[in-house]
């Protein structure tokens, strides 16, 4: 692939899908937001702090963040995926709550959970960074102090070219080398808290992927940032 | 729910006052939209007021049962997923969640909404599986008439995949749509004092003596039924509820397209 040949959808290397972010959409939730990123929804929703039981799961010096990713069983871009956790969701779950706590405060609620829900509608590759996406908005939302909000999305290698927020079509390309790089930054303060990579990449395409994933993240989090304003200066009408 | 709500609130039903403005026999504000998951081969995103649900079918081809080789299969699920509302916890789905998805299963399954035998690819090997899924986003009161019609509306709004070299092309779908022969519409009555009230809120529910949930076909047969809660009904009091359901039931069918 030449470096100027355009994606199969017309989008340059540097290009994300369109994304779209709304806050507020679940009301019985404390905080809570929903992110698209071309066919892959996310929804979060986030509920406390709250007490925590068992009580031994408690921790005195500050509050416990969990994270729960699943995905609804028409989400899949194949067939039905089983309802309940599997070993790729208690993963992705893992990883997302260390994505986002480096950023929370939780000092203030001592002994308190803050239980974060994250559930895909549907799924065309960029799931996990979508839900890392929607969960940093729903925080926000539900006013847990941040130092800063959390963008993600996916840095790909597909035929000796970097890219940017992989599709479907692209993760599965045949008979190429494809990796596949999810990133999650605080671009505020220039820090990285999800790095994963399936497949061959080298260490120049690995900085590569970085420095071409850094704008793009600035990108989503701006628009994180306009559907939090717009949500606020709703509640104020 | 403390005895002084539960008071408040079925004296209110009694002058047919409820908190939000409505009246015993009113629905929440309703809207759906379809083709909510371009994953599903067919979905709808429902509200009734602040509840709102998702409902996704997905097709796929498996081995029909040895008893029933002509047929295909039908299955209906529905999750209380914790995100919707913090009451619900996370892990097997309980009692409330298995009765969901029987309730709304019951209605489409007897109700032959779907054409079974038109399902069959290969008589005794292969058939269409029907899976519907309901996930609820925001969960608030009322669940079962929310979910049975986003439930049917997905029926309707769904399209076979393609199949290519024997197995199905999920991202080609065709124009065709499921065989289906009837519309099930599910309704349930809520049995507050001597009320009979539709579609209760959040905040009215737990001061619900009793329910009854039917189906009705377009020719306002009844298909199914299932009684709740634990006080139970007067002989004479059942054709009222009936006449109740009937009547919403017409209103909840001229909704779907």
């Amino acid at each position: 692939m030449s470096s100027n040949k355009k994606r199969h959808s017309g989008r340059s290397v540097e290009e994300t899908r369109p994304i779209s972010a709304r806050v507020g959409v679940v009301k019985n939730a404390d905080g809570s937001a929903e992110f698209k990123i071309g066919n892959t929804t996310a929804i979060a929703a986030v509920y406390g702090p709250r007490e925590l039981f068992p009580k031994f799961m408690q921790d005195p010096s500050k509050g416990v963040l969990r994270v729960n990713y699943n995905m609804m069983p028409f989400s899949g871009d194949g067939e039905r995926v089983r309802p309940g956790p599997s070993r790729r969701s208690k993963e992705i779950s893992q990883v997302t709550k260390l994505a986002l706590l480096p950023f929370l405060d939780l000092t203030k609620f001592p002994n308190a959970v803050v239980d974060i829900f994250i559930e895909l509608s549907e799924t065309d590759a960029g799931s996990r960074c979508a839900g890392i996406c929607a969960a940093s908005m729903a925080l926000a939302h539900a006013g847990i102090e941040m130092k800063d909000l959390v963008g993600a999305v996916s840095c790909g290698h597909v035929d000796g070219q970097v890219m940017v927020d992989l599709d479907g079509e692209e993760e599965h390309t045949p008979n190429v080398h494809v990796a596949d790089i999810p990133i999650a930054m605080a671009p505020r303060l220039g820090k990285i808290s999800l790095m994963q990579c399936d497949g061959f990449v080298t260490s120049e395409q690995l900085k590569e992927a970085i420095q071409k994933v850094k704008p793009a993240i600035e990108k989503i989090v701006e628009v994180q940032k306009q559907a939090l304003k717009d949500y606020f200066k709703g509640e104020l009408k | 729910m403390n005895a002084q709500t539960k008071e408040h609130i079925i004296k209110a039903m009694d002058k047919n006052i409820r908190f939000d403005g409505r009246k015993n026999d009113e629905f929440r504000p309703i809207t759906i939209q379809y083709g909510a998951s371009s994953t599903a081969e067919g979905s709808t995103r429902v509200q009734f007021g602040d509840c709102e649900v998702i409902a996704g079918v997905k097709l796929g081809m498996g081995k029909p049962f040895d008893d029933r080789p002509k047929e295909g299969v039908l299955m209906v699920n529905a999750e209380m997923l914790p995100l919707s509302n913090p009451k619900y916890e996370g892990g097997q789905p309980g009692n409330d969640a298995i009765e969901l998805s029987r309730v709304i299963d019951r209605g489409v399954r007897e109700s032959h909404m779907i054409d079974n035998e038109k399902l069959c690819i290969k008589e005794g090997e292969k058939v269409w599986m029907v899976s519907v899924d309901i996930s609820p986003i925001n969960s608030d009161g009322e669940l079962f008439d929310i979910a049975a019609f986003a439930t049917v509306a997905a029926i309707k709004d769904a399209v076979y995949p393609e199949i290519v070299d024997d197995k199905v092309d999920y991202h080609k779908k065709t124009n065709t749509h499921l065989p289906i022969q009837r519309v099930p519409v599910s309704i349930t009555i809520y049995k507050f004092g001597n009320n009979y009230v539709v579609d209760p809120s959040e905040r009215e529910i737990g001061a619900a003596d009793a329910r009854l949930t039917l189906a009705f076909t377009e020719e306002d047969e009844i298909v199914a039924m299932q009684k709740g809660g634990e006080t139970p009904f007067d002989i004479n009091e059942v054709d009222t509820i009936i006449a109740l359901a009937k009547k919403k039931s017409r209103e909840l069918r001229a909704l779907l397209k």
